[in-house]
């Protein structure tokens, strides 16, 4: 009952803001709908943290551990984003570049877009989630369009046809687990639900199913943002509206890890774990290479937050490859830790570009002087994304890397290491024009309004305290990475 | 269906996938792509029918017919509006011309055949034979999206790919179950029409149908 509620919360507000027309209390509407969701996963997370998965709808939905982990994540950084969403359309609308029909669009497809999400993570059924993750993608391709600018409909349509295409691949490797699963004895229905194929996994043909892992990991790498398919991040993330941004970024993109982590769960029982190890390693030190080598010629700071995400997704793939249960309990640590410090800096960034006209670094100059509140956010988000403590980021980097050293991946720990010096590096020469420096002359200081500041200094608190307290969220992470390692 | 009359209607229709997917790289005017495309998707849905009618599955018999009305029919006419936004009608300069392709369309044959031997040897019925066929087409697909520069080519290369995973899934699995086929095929039909509202924006708006003129964003 209560998994379905979550579902239909977010479809529910979609359906009231498509029938009225646009004003600020539909997108009010949206916010309470978040904290609708919020509020259902952690109510979720305490019914199955000691306790098996439970069912809805005849087994279509089901949700263990992770799948509450993962709606927490979702209504945590989905508030954050409908929360600037109000202030985004009003900006929009008194600027005139956007009509009140557009901004009802926008509502509906914001909801319709975290209701995908919530199914691809409560889906029973490998099918199912693989459906709702391609909804997401197209879903999306609106609200990345959304501006009607002629970077971002070029924005868009790099991002339908990649992930169409990464979509299309990881559909046919769920095809070659379905009929590794029929021939390994299961009947026909059911073969395709995670309990059955989890159970079935010694039993699956080793050939296919490492045809499988590598299209899975190709096709679900792909919305991951996982090189070599993740040319399309940089673009979509820059060009999207900045809750979108914020959205897709700091959830979507872990919602698509999500898939990636059961199936290796089911490919770690099939073949072992060297082979699905090997994938994974090789997906996340290529991304680290590439961030590391692209973020340091960045005159965009939308893009280099995007190309942020490129080197945290090969972190958490690198994590994921080590799959001791410290090392997943961290990787979902640090997919929480990222969607909170990306989402702030992806909002700080959409309020920068609000005020200052421009995503040029170059343009933008002596933030903490001008705006004391924006310039201090944007600054302690860059701490938190670098990794540095008190932030929870901290704590889950050093895990995942703790973990990796103990399975014997050493050297990828250093070369990963070498990667981020130099991303910190790049990061702190781009963040330190951005945020020092002198106001001009008799330029006072601009304040802030606290639409913006009281949810992204929330979030920060947030982000700190998880760094610090192991409370509350201890218990579910450890059941949440159980469901992961046998 | 039965015998020998089953095995030939499957690998006429199978073959001539595949068949249709070299027609798409060898022939430049975009007009005679879509109809390739065309024939492919009723193919496609051929092959679905033969195995349902074979195994006397109602259910994929009913797969195999909207496959045919939504692959045959209506996604080329989808295509077909798009091309005729665009006046000059042929793909100008692919990167690499039509003999290379056709030569290249052999090389990743050859993969194919390589790349499934372990998905054939479970199979191991008629069908399973010609999966590889499937994994042709869906590379084919893939090689003309790197190579052609024009819009549209690409949302074909994509339905290339498209159609090579679904011969895949029928010929290996009798089709995946029906909710997920369904979605599958609810999906690519949705993909277009998303391609093809983004192309008359960018054509309406920016005069722009050659993706070597979406330049804006790089690094």
């Amino acid at each position: 009952m209560l998994v379905a509620l979550i579902l239909l919360v977010p479809l529910a507000a979609a359906a009231v803001s498509a029938t009225v027309t646009w004003r600020r209390g539909v997108g009010w509407l949206g916010v309470g709908s978040l904290a609708g969701v919020l509020a259902g996963g952690v109510a979720l997370a305490a019914r199955v943290e000691h306790r098996p998965a439970i069912t809805a709808w005849g087994g279509a939905l089901r949700a263990d551990a992770l799948s509450a982990f993962m709606v927490v994540v979702i209504g945590a950084i989905g508030l954050l984003a409908t929360w600037q969403s109000v202030r985004y359309l009003d900006a929009q609308i008194a600027t005139g570049h956007c009509s009140r029909r557009h901004a009802t669009l926008y509502a509906v497809l914001v909801q319709g877009f975290i209701a995908a999400m919530l199914l691809a993570v409560l889906a029973g059924n490998v099918g199912v989630m693989w459906v709702a993750v391609e909804a997401t993608t197209i879903i999306t391709t609106f609200l990345v369009g959304h501006r009607q600018t002629r970077g971002a409909l070029e924005a868009s349509w790099k991002y339908v046809i990649i992930c169409s295409v990464g979509i299309a691949l990881a559909f046919l490797g769920t095809v070659l687990v379905y009929l590794a699963a029929l021939h390994a004895g299961a009947g026909t229905h059911a073969t395709l639900d995670w309990t059955s194929l989890m159970a079935l996994s010694h039993h699956l043909d080793p050939g296919v199913m490492r045809l499988a892992m590598a299209l899975l990991v190709l096709g679900y790498g792909t919305k991951v943002g996982l090189a070599p398919m993740h040319s399309w991040l940089p673009d979509a993330h820059s060009q999207a509206p900045a809750p979108v941004s914020a959205l897709m970024s700091g959830v979507l993109l872990t919602v698509a890890f999500y898939a990636l982590l059961r199936f290796k769960a089911i490919a770690d029982g099939a073949l072992g774990v060297a082979f699905p190890r090997a994938l994974f390693v090789t997906a996340g030190l290529l991304s680290l290479v590439i961030a590391a080598s692209l973020l340091l010629s960045q005159r965009d700071y939308k893009r280099m937050l995007a190309y942020h995400s490129v080197e945290h997704m090969g972190l958490i793939a690198l994590g994921a490859a080590a799959g001791t249960p410290l090392a997943m309990a961290a990787v979902l640590l640090h997919i929480l830790g990222h969607g909170l410090a990306k989402g702030v800096l992806f909002l700080a960034s959409g309020e920068i570009l609000l005020v200052e006209g421009t995503t040029e670094i170059d343009q933008v100059k002596a933030l903490l002087a001008r705006r004391p509140a924006l310039g201090g956010i944007f600054a302690f988000g860059l701490v938190a994304l670098l990794g540095l403590p008190p932030f929870s980021l901290f704590v889950s980097e050093l895990n995942m890397a703790r973990a990796e050293v103990r399975v014997g991946l050493g050297w990828v720990v250093a070369l990963s290491l070498a990667c981020m010096a130099v991303i910190f590096g790049a990061v702190l020469s781009h963040g330190r024009h951005l945020l020092f420096g002198a106001r001009g002359e008799g330029e006072a200081a601009h304040r802030t309004p606290s639409i913006v500041t009281v949810p992204l200094v929330g979030a920060l608190v947030g982000c700190a305290a998880l760094g610090v307290l192991a409370w509350p969220l201890d218990g579910l992470l450890r059941a949440a990475a159980q469901v992961l390692v046998r | 269906m039965s015998g020998p009359t089953y095995t030939s209607a499957l690998e006429l229709a199978a073959g001539l996938v595949i068949l249709c997917a070299v027609v798409t790289l060898w022939r430049r005017s975009l007009s005679a792509i879509v109809k390739a495309l065309a024939v492919q998707g009723v193919a496609l849905g051929a092959v679905a029918l033969i195995l349902g009618l074979h195994q006397r599955d109602g259910v994929l018999v009913t797969v195999g017919c909207l496959v045919i009305v939504a692959k045959g029919a209506a996604i080329p006419t989808l295509l077909a509006r798009v091309l005729a936004s665009d006046r000059r009608g042929r793909e100008t300069a692919p990167l690499v011309n039509v003999p290379a392709s056709l030569v290249g369309a052999g090389a990743l044959t050859f993969l194919a055949y390589g790349a499934t031997r372990p998905v054939v040897a479970l199979v191991a019925t008629g069908a399973g034979r010609l999966i590889p066929l499937g994994f042709a087409t869906l590379l084919i697909g893939f090689f003309s999206m790197v190579v052609r520069r024009k819009a549209a080519s690409q949302i074909v290369g994509l339905l290339l790919v498209d159609n090579g995973i679904a011969l895949v899934a029928f010929l290996a699995t009798a089709g995946v179950p029906l909710l997920v086929e369904l979605g599958a095929s609810l999906d690519v039909l949705l993909v277009v029409v998303v391609l093809r509202v983004l192309a008359v924006h960018l054509w309406s708006k920016f005069a722009v149908l050659d993706l070597d003129q979406l330049r804006e964003l790089h690094d």
